[in-house]
């Protein structure tokens, strides 16, 4: 069997496959149909914060730390400072970043990396990553990375070990709705929603921090 | 997979599979305290959520909605998919859906894959039918790895490996890793996890996931998970291949607003999973360059047709029904017979498969409801299994073979005793002198029946009846009446 042969076995199958939608739901749908019915579900839940802007940075910083990552409040003059503070914290020394990340945040006499599209072995071999950020949920402690200057693609938060990302703190929104709402315009773009560091519950349920991403996690929050 | 797959077809009806699980002790340890530790967790994150209520009411109704519109979506889909540079595939069952699968991993170059943990996979064996094209499927999810490694099937539908215990996990990997110092910690096993993968994250090629959400609206498709095994399978291949049912379609992404709430909340109890990812087509410089969807129907069609069973399409797969289920807990998930186990299992695999593979399954329930309560889009699945049992039976009692079930013919005999109020009283009677033989009274002088003939043994094989009452409540009133009192 060739392409020509999935080709053929996938068209028939299309049309097979909505013929019986339509026949089981007794009828053809169309964009004013969907349209219509979709207006009509009925929204009841938080869609807007309710809480004033400083106890959503609060709530953001408390459920990182929930997640055991690393979190400190800074002007933007000290962001510098802090990751300096941080990077030295965690004994790591060679890090890479994405293009258009600001270089008012690098402090000197460490090494930082463009990403210029290296392999994924070459990503494994930096000490780790730092990024900005588009977005950041307080109710679920996340941090919503896009595919964009400052944050890069999606591989260079991923293999590297340990992630320093930059929040800014006119980013922070508390519900997920008011993130989506935010995304809305780029959500073309490939997106990554991360809440603290990678995780997994597969053994006897117990939340164990690191296992292929990320295994340390910090946060500058930039306000 | 590498046991014996679970597939309803050849499966031992859920009576006697549960029957063996249930002498299984360690295994109900496990999957006892599991299932405390995740329904705990669950119960405090919703609780924390004023407006849950809400949130599930408008989860259901999404889905409602798109089942409604499902065609349009579907071609939505489609249309924004291949527009970002994805190829989408149809089939219209799993044999269509593994032979595209294949075809495609031959065509991407690589005699090997990473697979992201998808039930999608499972349900139509794609693993066993790599294995036989010569590609081999690394499973990349912890708990998929252990099943794999152990030879095992899952028994849940987010926590595949919920039935072992750490230190059989540890004997797992210490075998099939070779690591004889393995320590029993789950964070060493999770390092030896790690350390197995990662090469393989760094080499193989080509990559198969299933997918949470289809976004009409743009294209996109979106993977919830934990661990950022799914993030390496979706980033670093060249060729990556998603596998969905129709179901999976969502309108709009506005819409993850409600079901990124919804799902992580109750499917690990956590506020939100570790990693979502959402991505479009191909980028250029970011992720796979090579990207195929492949869309599944594999009788959820048929699901569709279903009036009374149709809202089983709405599911999120979140496997808060299992957690809280009174039989799942006893039996765990593989005696279910299917990749779906617990109360969504059994509504899902009867409805997946021709209901004579799967029809004890509707019955593997005492319809507590508690399933109802926990589930986030609000899939009344007592009712579900009520509407399914009835099919049973109908399928049963049809035509010529009907007149000589046992079952059915009883039935009848019941219809027309409780008709009329003296064949009624008769019966009663009769009963009255029928159990006599097998009464035993016990120390208060109560009588007890501890065997019953034939079909009526069911009962008896589990616990005793009580005999019948000397009196009726009938009698009994009539004759305070005569007396005058």
């Amino acid at each position: 069997m060739g392409s020509e042969a999935i080709t053929a076995i996938s068209a028939s199958a299309r049309a097979e496959v909505l013929r019986r939608i339509r026949l089981a739901k007794g009828g053809t749908s169309d964009a004013n149909a969907a349209r219509t019915g979709w207006s009509n579900v009925v929204r009841q839940y938080r869609r807007e914060t309710a809480q004033a802007a400083s106890a959503t940075l609060e709530m953001f910083e408390d459920r990182l730390r929930d997640y055991d990552a690393h979190v400190e409040r800074v002007v933007p003059a000290e962001v510098a400072g802090a990751v300096a503070k941080m990077i030295a914290g965690r004994g790591k020394r060679r890090m890479v970043i994405p293009s258009g990340l600001p270089a008012e945040w690098l402090p000197p006499g460490l090494e930082f990396v463009v990403d210029d599209g290296m392999s994924a072995v070459e990503l494994d071999a930096f000490d780790g990553v730092m990024t900005g950020s588009t977005v950041a949920i307080a109710e679920t402690g996340t941090v919503v990375l896009q595919n964009a200057a400052g944050q890069g693609r999606r591989a260079i938060t991923l293999v590297p070990d340990y992630h320093l990302c930059v929040v800014n703190a006119a980013d922070v929104v508390e519900t997920v709705p008011e993130a989506m709402e935010r995304l809305r315009a780029t959500s073309g773009l490939a997106t990554t929603f991360f809440s603290g560091p990678s995780a997994t519950a597969d053994i006897e349920m117990t939340r164990i921090k690191g296992v292929h991403g990320p295994r340390h996690l910090d946060v500058v929050l930039m306000t | 997979m590498s046991g014996v797959a679970l597939d309803p077809k050849t499966a031992a009806a859920f009576p006697i599979a549960a029957r063996t699980a249930l002498g299984d002790t360690q295994m109900r340890k496990n999957v006892r305290h599991a299932t405390e530790v995740i329904q705990a967790k669950r119960a405090r994150v919703v609780a924390e959520m004023p407006d849950w209520q809400q949130l599930r009411e408008a989860g259901k109704q999404i889905r409602q909605h798109t089942m409604e519109h499902l065609d349009y979506y579907l071609q939505e889909f489609e249309a924004n998919c291949t527009r970002a540079g994805g190829v989408v595939h149809w089939a219209r069952d799993a044999e269509e859906a593994r032979r595209i699968v294949v075809e495609l991993v031959k065509a991407s170059g690589s005699d090997e894959v990473i697979k992201i943990k998808s039930m999608t996979t499972e349900e139509i064996q794609l693993n066993a039918a790599l294995e036989r094209a010569g590609v081999h499927a690394y499973e990349t999810d912890l708990a998929e790895l252990i099943i794999q490694l152990g030879e095992d099937q899952p028994s849940h539908i987010v926590v595949p490996a919920l039935h072992k215990n750490r230190q059989q996990i540890r004997e797992i990997f210490k075998r099939r890793m070779n690591l004889p110092e393995l320590g029993e910690t789950p964070q060493d096993l999770a390092d030896a996890a790690r350390m197995f993968l990662r090469e393989k994250f760094l080499r193989v090629k080509t990559g198969v996931s299933g997918a949470n959400f289809l976004i009409a609206e743009t294209g996109g498709v979106c993977i919830v998970e934990s661990e950022g095994n799914g993030r390496m399978c979706l980033t670093l291949p060249e060729t990556l291949i998603t596998i969905a049912g129709i179901d999976k379609v969502v309108p709009r992404f506005e819409d993850l607003e409600v079901l990124l709430q919804l799902l992580p909340r109750s499917a690990t109890g956590e506020r939100m999973n570790p990693y979502n990812s959402i991505w479009t087509g191909v980028r250029e410089g970011d992720g796979p360059q090579t990207f195929h969807v492949v869309l599944m129907d594999n009788a959820r069609t048929e699901i569709l047709a279903d009036k009374d069973g149709r809202n089983t399409l709405n599911c999120i797969r979140c496997g808060a029904c299992l957690n809280v289920c009174p039989v799942y807990r006893q039996t765990g998930g593989q005696a279910y017979g299917s990749v779906y186990a617990g109360p969504i299992g059994a509504i899902l695999t009867p409805q997946l498969q021709e209901m004579h593979h799967a029809e004890s399954l509707p019955f593997a329930s005492s319809l507590c409801g508690a399933c109802y309560e926990v589930c986030p889009v609000k899939i009344n699945i007592p009712e579900v299994l009520i509407h399914l049992r009835g099919k049973v039976v109908q399928q049963k009692t049809a035509g010529v073979s009907g007149l000589f079930d046992v079952e059915a013919v009883a039935m009848k005999a019941m219809g027309m005793i409780f008709k009329s109020e003296r064949r009624f009283r008769a019966a009663q009677r009769l009963g009255r002198m029928s159990e006599t033989p097998l009464v035993r009274k016990d120390g208060q002088g109560v009588g007890w029946i501890s065997w019953l003939p034939g079909m009526l043994g069911g009962w008896t094989q589990v616990r005793d009846l009580q005999e019948m009452p000397k009196e009726t409540f009938r009698d009994w009133w009539e004759k305070r009446g005569k007396h005058g009192k």
